[in-house]
C-alpha cells in the first residue's frame, strides 16, 4: 500500500480537526502536536480518519505516544506494512 | 448589596448580526422570521423559523469548526462582541478572575443528530470524537472559557426558555462574591429535523406558513410560538471594578431577580409568575409603580398569554405599564430569548425608547398596554424582563439605569 506522507497527514488533520490559521503546517515533522494546536481529542479524531481511509487499525496507545508528526507517520506506515 | 452592572453586550439574532444591527432592525420593526430553509419542512407540523445564517469560516478559527454545533459558533461570535464592547480581554486578567455562565435548552442538538446519522448510515468509524462534548449542555460555557482564558466560575443552567435570566442572576452572584468579570446569558437554537420534530409536536409551536401570521402573542389569532436561534451574552462587573480597568460606561444594573416553579397541574394553586415578579421587585427594592416597561415572555399560546396578561394586570393595574415583545421579530430563541430581551431592555434604557411588538393586529387583552408596530419614546429608569420555560419555570429580572 502507498506510503503515508506528511501531506496525507496534514490533509487528515485538517479534515478531522481543522487548522489554526495562525500556525503554518510546513516543516513540522518534529514539532509536537501540542505546539501545532492539536490536543489528544484532535489526534484521536485524526487517527480515526486515517484508520478508516487506509483500512488499518492502530494500537490505542498511538494517540498518546505519537507526539510529533514524524512519530505518527512512522506508526501509520508500520501499521500499513503490517497490514500489507 | 454590591451593584452589578452590564458593561458589554453581544448579540446574534435572526433580525440582526451584532448589537447595532439588531437594535436598528428592532426599532424599525424589521422581522427576521421566514420560511424554514435549513431543511425541507414537508411532513412536519411547523414551517416558519427565525434563522441566523452565516459563514462560520469568516468569523471563527478553523480549529473550532469540526468541534462545534451551529449554536456554539453563534455563541462564540456573541461572546467576542460582548467582551470587545466591554473593552475587556480576560487573557490579560489574573487567573480565575473571569468566568462564564450560560443557559442551554438542548445543547448541540444538531451536532448530535449528524453524528447519529453517521453512526447508523455509515458505521462507528465515521462518528466524530468531538461528539463527546459538542452536544453537551455546558459546551458554550466551556468553549467560551477556553477561547478567552476565563478560568473563574464556569457553569451552565438548564431551565428551558427561562434559564437565560437564571444565568445572569448566577453571574451577578459570582461578581458579588468577588469574581471581577462574568460573561453570562445564552445563545441557543437547533433548527435541525430531529429538534424540529420535537419542538413542533410540543403543542406550543404555530403551524402557520405565513411568517407575518405565525407568531402573534397577545393577539386574538394567537396560534403558538415560532422557534428561532440566537441570543445575547452580557459582561457583568461592579462599577468600581470596571472603572479600575478604565471602563466607566455601563448599560444599567441587574437590580433584581427571582425564579419560581409552577405548582403541580391540577393543584388549584396559581402559577408562579406573579411570585417571581413580586420577589424580583422586592430584590431590586422597588415597587410596581417604579417599573417603566415590561418585556413579556409572550408565549404565543393563547392560554399562556392570558395567564401572563392577568398577572401583569394584577401587579401593575389595567394598562399600568407599557408591555412589549420584540421577540415577535426573532421568534422564541429557546434559552437565548430572555437574554436577548435583557439586551433590548438595556438598550431601551440607554436610548429612552421602547421597541415595538410586530404583526399583532387584534389585541386580545384590552388591559394590556402593548407597544405595537412603532417604537415608543419614554423616560425609562427601569425595566422588567419575564421568561417562562416549558414544564413550570418562571424567571423575572429587573434592570435599572
Amino acid at each position: 500500500m502507498a506510503e503515508f506522507t506528511l501531506d496525507d497527514l496534514i490533509t487528515a488533520l485538517k479534515e478531522a480537526a481543522g487548522a489554526d490559521e495562525g500556525i503554518a503546517l510546513d516543516d513540522i515533522l518534529d514539532v509536537p502536536f501540542a505546539d501545532l494546536g492539536y490536543d489528544s481529542l484532535a489526534l484521536f479524531n485524526t487517527l480515526n480518519t486515517i484508520e478508516r481511509e487506509r483500512g488499518i487499525t492502530l494500537p490505542d496507545e498511538t494517540v498518546v505516544e505519537a507526539t510529533t508528526p514524524r512519530m505518527l507517520l512512522d506508526a501509520v506506515n508500520l501499521g500499513l506494512a503490517t497490514a500489507g | 448589596m454590591t451593584d452589578v452592572v452590564v458593561t458589554g453586550i453581544g448579540v446574534v439574532a435572526p433580525n440582526g448580526w451584532g448589537v447595532a444591527e439588531y437594535w436598528d432592525a428592532t426599532l424599525a420593526g424589521r422581522s427576521g422570521l421566514g420560511p424554514l430553509t435549513r431543511f425541507d419542512s414537508t411532513g412536519y407540523r411547523a414551517h416558519v423559523a427565525g434563522e441566523v445564517n452565516f459563514t462560520p469560516e469568516e468569523h471563527l478559527p478553523g480549529r473550532l469548526l469540526p468541534q462545534t454545533d451551529h449554536m456554539t459558533r453563534l455563541a462564540l461570535v456573541a461572546a467576542e462582541e460582548a467582551l470587545a464592547d466591554a473593552g475587556a480581554d480576560p487573557t490579560t486578567m489574573p487567573d480565575f478572575s473571569a468566568g462564564v455562565v450560560t443557559a442551554a435548552s438542548a445543547g448541540g442538538f444538531e451536532f448530535g443528530q449528524k453524528e447519529l446519522q453517521a453512526l447508523w448510515s455509515k458505521g462507528p468509524a465515521y462518528v466524530s470524537a468531538y461528539q463527546s462534548f459538542a452536544w453537551f449542555y455546558p459546551v458554550n460555557t466551556g468553549q467560551i472559557s477556553i477561547r478567552h482564558g476565563m478560568r473563574g466560575p464556569g457553569s451552565a443552567l438548564v431551565a428551558e426558555q427561562a434559564g437565560g435570566l437564571d444565568a445572569l442572576a448566577k453571574a451577578r452572584r459570582h461578581v458579588r462574591e468577588g469574581t471581577a468579570l462574568m460573561l453570562a446569558g445564552a445563545v441557543d437554537g437547533s433548527l435541525c429535523p430531529w429538534s424540529w420534530l420535537c419542538l413542533s409536536r410540543s403543542g406550543t409551536v404555530s403551524p402557520r406558513r405565513d411568517p407575518q401570521r405565525a407568531f402573534l402573542p397577545f393577539d386574538a389569532d394567537a396560534s403558538g410560538g415560532v422557534p428561532g436561534e440566537g441570543g445575547a451574552l452580557l459582561v457583568l462587573e461592579t462599577p468600581d471594578g470596571a472603572a479600575e480597568r478604565g471602563q466607566h460606561r455601563h448599560y444599567g444594573r441587574i437590580a433584581g431577580y427571582a425564579a419560581t416553579f409552577d405548582p403541580r397541574p391540577g393543584s388549584g394553586r396559581p402559577p408562579g409568575l406573579r411570585r417571581a415578579i413580586d420577589t424580583a421587585l422586592a430584590d431590586a427594592g422597588i415597587g410596581p409603580s417604579d417599573v417603566d416597561v415590561v418585556f413579556a415572555d409572550a408565549s404565543g399560546v393563547a392560554e399562556r398569554d392570558r395567564a401572563e396578561a392577568e398577572v401583569l394586570g394584577a401587579v401593575f393595574g389595567p394598562r399600568g405599564v407599557p408591555v412589549t415583545a420584540p421577540k415577535t421579530m426573532t421568534g422564541r430563541l429557546l434559552a437565548g430569548g430572555a437574554p436577548l430581551d435583557v439586551a433590548a431592555a438595556l438598550l431601551s434604557l440607554r436610548d429612552g425608547v421602547i421597541p415595538p411588538s410586530v404583526h399583532i393586529g387584534r389585541p386580545a387583552h384590552p388591559d394590556l398596554d402593548l407597544v405595537r408596530d412603532r417604537p415608543r419614546p419614554a423616560r425609562l429608569g427601569s425595566a422588567l424582563v419575564l421568561a417562562r420555560g416549558h414544564g413550570g419555570f418562571n424567571s423575572a429580572l429587573v434592570l435599572t439605569s
